[in-house]
C-alpha cells in the first residue's frame, strides 16, 4: 500500500485538463516560447524519473541531451529526411548513456564518483566539440563546425514526406505530444514492478540486491530510458533553436536542469516538471534585463532549497496539505474513507 | 635537446598548475569529506582580488601570496558558517549547495566587474631556451607550488594543529573527547583549503586572462585531480596530478592540445572505474 502511495498515482483527471490547456494555450499566446518551456520540461522529467525515483544523480545529464541535439542535426544533413534522424537522437543517447552506465553500475561506483564521472563525460563532449572547427572534422556531410555549431540544418517533416517541413505551431504540439507521452511512459514505467524495484534501490540497495534484483541491470536499464528521453529533448531543441552549438553540454545546461528538478521536487513526475517551466520562465524573463545577472537568482535559489526544502517544493506542498488534512482530521472529520487515505499519506511522509 | 627541456619544463608546469589549482579542494575533501563545487570560483575570486589590488598600486606579489589568500579565505569562513556546516554528512547535498553557491559567485562578480576579461601582465619576464622563447613565470608557479606541497607536509606531520586536524579527520568522535571541537576544526580547515584555492588564483591570475566565468576552467582539473587522487591529502593530490600532468602534456605536443585535456579526462574515468576510492585508497594508504 504504501509503495503505491510513493509511486504516486496516475490522476487522468489532471492529465486531461493538463492536455486540454496544452491543446488551446496557441489560442491566447505565442508559440516560441511555450515550445522552449517544453522542451526543457521534457528534459526535467528525463532526469527527475531517474534521480527521484531510482535515487541516481547524474551530474552531467546534458551529455544526453547534446548528443541528442547533435545525432539529430548531423543525421539530418546527411539524410535528408527527419524520421530517422528523430529515432537515431534517441538511441545514440541511450547506447552511450548504457555503455557508461554499464561501465558505473556493474563497477559498484557510488554515487559520489558517479557524479564525477557522468560530469567529466560533459566535459569532454563540451572540450571536443568546441575544438571540432574546420575541415578536417565531417561526418559525411555535416560541419561539425566547433563553437559555431551546426546551423541551418533541416527541420522536422512529416515522415515520408520531406517537402512538408514543420516549424512553428506544429512543433509546439509535437513539443507537447512528446512531454505528455513521456509523462505516461514514465508513470508506466512506475506501475510496473520495474518501477518498485528502482525506488527499493533508492531505499535500500543492499535489501534489493539480496531480494534477488538485479541491481545493476536495473540502474543501467533506467540510465539509458532516462538518457533516450533526454535525447528526444534534445532534438526538440535543436529543431526549436534550428542550431546545434557546444553550449547544448556546457556546466551550466547541466546545472539548470538539476535546479529545475531539485527545485521541483525529487521523487514525483509533476515536480520536475513544473520547476523546469516555472524557473525557465523566469529564467527567459530574467535574461530580458540586464540589472541581475541570472545566475545569481538561480545560484540563490539552488542554495535556498538545498538547505530549507531539500525535497524540492511539490512535495512540501504535498506534506503541508497532508498536514493540514490531518489537523481537519483531527477537528472530528467525520469521512472514514477521506481518513483512511489522509492516514496513509501521512504515514508515508514521516 | 633544448625541445626535451621544452617538453619537461611544460609538463613540470602542468602538474604544478593542477596541484595548485587543487590544494584547497583536497584539503576540504580529505579533511572533511566534503566536495566544494565552487572551488573554481574561489581561485577566481582570488584572481580578481589580485587584479583589483595590483591595479590599486599594491605590489603584486603582496597582492597574490597575502591578500587573495587572506581575502578569499574570509570569504571561505562565511560560506562554512553560513552553508557548509548544515550540510555535513550529506555529500550530494553539499555538491548541490555549492554550485549553487559557484553560480550565486558568477553572477555576483559579473555585477561588479562586468562580463569582460581582465588581465595583468606578468612581473617576470620570458627568457630564451635554446631557440625557444619560455614564460619566466611559469617557473615561478612552480616554485610557489614546490613551497606550498612543503609547507602543507610540514604543518600536517610536524605542528600540534596539523597533527589535530589530521585526527579530526580520522576519528572525529576521538578528538571531540579530547577536547577539542570538531566542529571548529571543520571550519578552519575549510577557511585553510579556500585560502589557499585564493593564492591559487592570485598566482595564476598573471597568467590567464579572468572572466567571471573562468573558475569553470578550474574546478574541472582540480575536482579530477582531487578525487582520482584519493582521501589522502598530499601524496594523493601529488600522484594522481603527476600523472594527469604527464598525459595531458605528453597528448597535447604529440597530437594536440585539445585531444590532450580530453586524454587526461577520459584517463580519470577509467582510473576511477579501476579504483573507486582514489589512488591514495589503493596505493599509499598510510601517506596524508
Amino acid at each position: 500500500m504504501t509503495a503505491w502511495q510513493s509511486v504516486g498515482r496516475m490522476r487522468w483527471g489532471w492529465f486531461l485538463l493538463s492536455s486540454a490547456v496544452l491543446v488551446l494555450l496557441p489560442l491566447v499566446t505565442e508559440t516560441s516560447t511555450p515550445t522552449l518551456l517544453l522542451i526543457w520540461a521534457l528534459f526535467a522529467l528525463s532526469l527527475g524519473i531517474m534521480w527521484g525515483y531510482a535515487g541516481l544523480l547524474s551530474f552531467g545529464h546534458s551529455a544526453y541531451f547534446g548528443l541528442g541535439a547533435y545525432t539529430y542535426a548531423i543525421a539530418v544533413v546527411n539524410m535528408g529526411e527527419s524520421t530517422a534522424p528523430l529515432l537515431l537522437s534517441m538511441l545514440v543517447p541511450a547506447a552511450v548513456a548504457a555503455a557508461i552506465g554499464a561501465m558505473m553500475f556493474y563497477g559498484r561506483i557510488s554515487d559520489v564518483y558517479m557524479g564525477v564521472i557522468t560530469l567529466v563525460v560533459t566535459l569532454i563532449l563540451f572540450k571536443f566539440m568546441s575544438a571540432t572547427a574546420g575541415d578536417a572534422y565531417v561526418i559525411g556531410a555535416a560541419r561539425l563546425g566547433g563553437f559555431n555549431g551546426i546551423p541551418g540544418f533541416q527541420t522536422l517533416n512529416v515522415p515520408g514526406h520531406v517537402e512538408i517541413s514543420l516549424f512553428g505551431l506544429p512543433t509546439y504540439y509535437i513539443c507537447a505530444a512528446a512531454l505528455l507521452v513521456c509523462y505516461l511512459v514514465c508513470r508506466w514505467i512506475l506501475a510496473r514492478s520495474f518501477g518498485r524495484v528502482l525506488i527499493g534501490i533508492r531505499e535500500n540497495e543492499a535489501r534489493c540486491e539480496l531480494m534477488g534484483y538485479n541491481v545493476p541491470a536495473c540502474k543501467t536499464a533506467i540510465f539509458t530510458i532516462s538518457a533516450a528521453m533526454a535525447g528526444l529533448a534534445g532534438c526538440l531543441f535543436a529543431n526549436w533553436a534550428e542550431i546545434v552549438t557546444p553550449r547544448v553540454f556546457s556546466l551550466g545546461q547541466a546545472a539548470e536542469v538539476l535546479i529545475w528538478v531539485i527545485v521541483g521536487g525529487l521523487g514525483t513526475l509533476i515536480g520536475p516538471i513544473l520547476g523546469a517551466i516555472v524557473l525557465g520562465y523566469v529564467k527567459i524573463r530574467l535574461g530580458e534585463q540586464t540589472v541581475i545577472d541570472n545566475s545569481l537568482i538561480l545560484g540563490a535559489i539552488l542554495i535556498v532549497v538545498v538547505l530549507g526544502i531539500p525535497r524540492g517544493v511539490v512535495p512540501a506542498v504535498q506534506h503541508l496539505w497532508a498536514a493540514q488534512g490531518r489537523w481537519a482530521r483531527r477537528r472530528g472529520a467525520k469521512d472514514s474513507g477521506a481518513r483512511r487515505r489522509l492516514g496513509i499519506a501521512a504515514e508515508e511522509r514521516s | 635537446m633544448d625541445y626535451a627541456g621544452v617538453v619537461t619544463l611544460e609538463i613540470l608546469y602542468m602538474i604544478a598548475f593542477l596541484v595548485l589549482t587543487s590544494a584547497g579542494l583536497a584539503i576540504v575533501f580529505g579533511m572533511m569529506r566534503v566536495i566544494n563545487l565552487a572551488h573554481g570560483e574561489f581561485v577566481m575570486l582570488g584572481g580578481y582580488t589580485t587584479i583589483a589590488c595590483s591595479r590599486a598600486g599594491i605590489d603584486i606579489y603582496v597582492a597574490m601570496l597575502v591578500i587573495s589568500p587572506i581575502v578569499v579565505g574570509l570569504i571561505g569562513l562565511v560560506v562554512e558558517r553560513g552553508i557548509i556546516r548544515f550540510l555535513y554528512g550529506r555529500m550530494i547535498d553539499t555538491m548541490l549547495a555549492t554550485w549553487g553557491l559557484s553560480l550565486l559567485l558568477i553572477g555576483l562578480v559579473t555585477l561588479i566587474f562586468g562580463n569582460s576579461a581582465v588581465s595583468v601582465p606578468a612581473p617576470i619576464p620570458g627568457y630564451q631556451l635554446g631557440e625557444y622563447q619560455m614564460g619566466g613565470y611559469n617557473l615561478f608557479i612552480i616554485l610557489v607550488t614546490a613551497a606550498l606541497i612543503i609547507a602543507m607536509w610540514g604543518v600536517l606531520k610536524f605542528t600540534r594543529a596539523g597533527l589535530i586536524a589530521r585526527g579530526a579527520m580520522q576519528g572525529p568522535d576521538v578528538v571531540a573527547s579530547l577536547g577539542y571541537d570538531p566542529r571548529k576544526v571543520y571550519m578552519i580547515t575549510f577557511t585553510v583549503g579556500a585560502a589557499l584555492s585564493g593564492l591559487a588564483g592570485g598566482v595564476l591570475a598573471p597568467l590567464t586572462g579572468l572572466l567571471p566565468s573562468a573558475g569553470g576552467a578550474y574546478i574541472a582539473k582540480a575536482f579530477i585531480t582531487v578525487i582520482t587522487g584519493g582521501a589522502a591529502v598530499i601524496s594523493g593530490t601529488l600522484s594522481s596530478a603527476v600523472i594527469f600532468g604527464t598525459i595531458n602534456q605528453i597528448v597535447s605536443f604529440a597530437v594536440h592540445p585539445v585531444l590532450g585535456e580530453i586524454a587526461m579526462l577520459a584517463l580519470a574515468i577509467i582510473l576511477l572505474r579501476l579504483m573507486p576510492k582514489g589512488i591514495t585508497g589503493r596505493f599509499f594508504r598510510d601517506g596524508t
